[in-house]
């Protein structure tokens, strides 16, 4: 049944709260309101205002009060309405959840899911659109998790939950209307799994969330030069799945690593480094990386768009590379 | 004081005697190089650490602070297995990766003591949040913090969540005139901590924290508030840190005559006269129970030293990052 992006984490947390008593749903406006985004919509309705609980402004208290939950045996799922507030509560992401398993010899999990709307293109401007993964991932403690399709987002955020593990689960707003065929029966798409969302030959476009499509389409667009380019989807960028990275990347010869994230001490660089260290001999051009402008993320619609990569930067710069090395 | 509770006394004197010996071994150890990391001791404090905890019972939560391990010895954590941890010893409460700052008995409900000032106060609310919502009855969530971490937005902000939620969670303030070296009066606009119980709905009690008895007393009567009423409290405690902030401490915002003062009339001192001048006690019998605890912590040295180093290859730390 084709279902939106929002409707199918609705579903996930949804089922897992169905399945699981000890999965609560907290955060600002989750309840009536239905969440920031519309992704909790409907759940107080089903659950009750014990399992869904609207929390006061007060980011470090309640993703505080669900790390203490998660390590004394609930499975709460924290919705923070825009992943730039991350910075508001992140001593208790980074001090607390990411280490406590490890500090204390083991003996306490934190089974805990950070839902979180993250990325641009909203013209909300520059605390409301940033995509800051590359800070969680640099955590160790912390899984991230970034759907690019409803239905990705449904598989995965249910083994988020059933992860024993803090997972902060990157939504991307402009994805939140997109819509995918999601099965009647349950399934689970297994954290640290990337996904090829498009098979090529010439180049791998490597990514996740929103620049997923963007890469589609770029794809779509340089098959009419004969260029065929291969789509891999990351789909979690901790722990990141190398072996499928990899050997994309020695299929295809070339790589071009896109994301939202200001390209400078972003993600892509870490992709690119995986690469050279371990495929440097399959290689036939250099690794490339497009990414956001080293700039806050401006309001207006005209020079957001300048900001953000597109499309036609990605097919420009497979052109490029592929050009220059003969497909 | 009464002749029929003198088990309970000899209890009190006997842990308090256990946290200071436990402390004095921590600070020679140091002393002779022993101890790799900082250490946070709580000289002084004794009687707000074995007051404090008295009391709890065994299901309930206890999130201490750096200053967590007289917390941990009233509540009866291995004195071995806490010495080894300081030492970074493999048969440490947290096979040497915690160190003194992160000590943890998960058995005895203590969710570990805790680096960063404030930050156990959330995760003390989210302890509650589980009592509540699995309406487990006597049972409540204990958060260590002082009047350092008072004028932090992770402390404030829970004990309004805490209010609004009526969350069981006894927030136990411990005010112990510095924070590292900035005194109360300077770092906040009103000493009077009892009045931030009231703008978050939380019940409040206050006591002379280097009076174990009514330190005791204080917080049974606040376990029942909290458990009776089904609402948070807050406990405020005086007392004084006798022992420098950490290692690096060098006492230059106080005088030594300061330090003298309060460590003469510090709680083990204060206790022993009144058991010594109410006769319940001889000057024997409370020498005996502080060569007990002597006797104990140098068992506990014993076991430390003996124990092997932490030495666990990259690749299992590399794995007891994330659980399965």
């Amino acid at each position: 049944m084709i279902k939106t992006y929002r409707e199918a984490i609705i579903e996930a947390a949804a089922e897992e709260m169905q399945r699981d008593a000890s999965v609560i749903v907290m955060g600002e406006d989750v309840g009536i309101y239905g969440g920031g985004f519309g992704a909790t919509d409907g759940l107080i309705q089903r659950f009750g205002p014990e399992r869904v609980l609207d929390t006061p402004v007060s980011e470090t208290a309640f993703v505080g009060t669900a790390i203490g939950a998660a390590a004394t045996g609930m499975r709460p799922i924290v919705e923070l309405m825009f992943s730039d507030f991350m910075a508001v509560c992140w001593d208790q992401i980074m001090n607390e959840a990411a280490k406590m398993h490890f500090m204390y010899a083991g003996r306490v999990n934190v089974p805990l899911v950070i839902r979180t709307a993250s990325g641009g293109g909203t013209g909300a401007s520059s605390q409301h659109s940033q995509s800051l993964e590359n800070m969680y991932c640099h955590v160790p403690g912390l899984k991230v998790v970034v759907p690019s399709t409803a239905y990705d987002a449904k598989g995965l955020l249910k083994s988020a939950v059933r992860d024993n593990n803090p997972v902060i689960f990157l939504e991307q707003k402009l994805l939140y209307d997109t819509s995918s065929d999601i099965p009647e029966e349950e399934y689970l798409i297994p954290i640290g799994q990337a996904d090829i969302k498009r098979a090529g030959t010439d180049i791998t476009f490597i990514t996740y969330g929103r620049m997923v499509q963007e890469c589609l389409k770029a794809a779509e667009a340089l098959s009419e030069d004969g260029i065929n380019a291969e789509v891999l989807d990351l789909r979690t960028l901790s722990p990141i799945d190398e072996r499928t990275v990899l050997a994309s990347v020695r299929k295809t010869g070339r790589a071009l690593i896109v994301h939202e994230a200001v390209r400078f001490g972003g993600f892509g660089g870490e992709i690119s480094a995986l690469i050279m260290e371990n495929a440097f001999d399959a290689l036939k051009s250099p690794v490339m990386r497009i990414g956001g402008e080293f700039c806050p993320i401006p309001s207006g619609i005209k020079i957001e768009r300048k900001i953000l990569p597109e499309a036609d930067r990605i097919i420009d710069a497979a052109r490029g590379i592929v050009c220059k090395t003969g497909a | 004081m009464k002749t029929d509770n003198k088990n309970f006394y000899k209890e009190l004197m006997l842990r308090m005697c256990r946290v200071r010996q436990f402390e004095e071994e921590v600070k020679r150890l140091y002393g002779e190089g022993a101890v790799h990391g900082t250490l946070h001791l709580c000289m002084g404090e004794e009687a707000v650490d074995v007051g404090s905890t008295y009391y709890l019972k065994d299901g309930d939560y206890v999130f201490a602070t750096h200053r967590g391990h007289g917390i941990c010895i009233g509540r009866g954590v291995d004195l071995s297995k806490m010495m080894a941890e300081i030492l970074g010893r493999s048969t440490g409460t947290n096979f040497g990766r915690g160190g003194s700052m992160h000590i943890c008995d998960i058995d005895k409900g203590i969710i570990g003591c805790n680096g960063v000032v404030g930050a156990n106060a959330p995760t003390a609310c989210g302890a509650a949040l589980s009592i509540k919502l699995k309406k487990e009855e006597d049972r409540v969530a204990v958060c260590f913090t002082g009047d350092g971490a008072a004028n932090t937005g992770a402390l404030l902000e829970s004990m309004n969540l805490a209010g609004v939620w009526k969350l069981p969670v006894i927030f136990v303030l411990i005010e112990n005139h510095y924070a590292v070296s900035t005194v109360v009066e300077r770092a906040s606009a009103d000493t009077d901590f009892t009045k931030r119980a009231e703008p978050f709905g939380l019940g409040c009690f206050e006591t002379d924290g280097n009076d174990v008895l009514s330190v005791a007393e204080t917080m049974e009567k606040a376990r029942r508030f909290v458990i009776e009423n089904k609402k948070p409290c807050l406990v405020v405690e005086h007392t004084y840190r006798v022992s420098g902030h950490s290692r690096s401490d060098q006492n230059k915002y106080r005088s030594p005559e300061e330090i003298q003062y309060w460590d003469e009339h510090g709680p083990i001192n204060r206790f022993t006269d009144s058991l010594i001048s109410e006769g319940l006690f001889t000057e024997a019998e409370i020498n005996s129970i502080k060569s007990q605890a002597e006797a104990e912590m140098k068992a506990a040295v014993e076991f430390a030293v003996n124990s092997p180093a932490a030495d666990e290859e990259v690749s299992g730390l590399l794995k007891a990052v994330y659980a399965d």
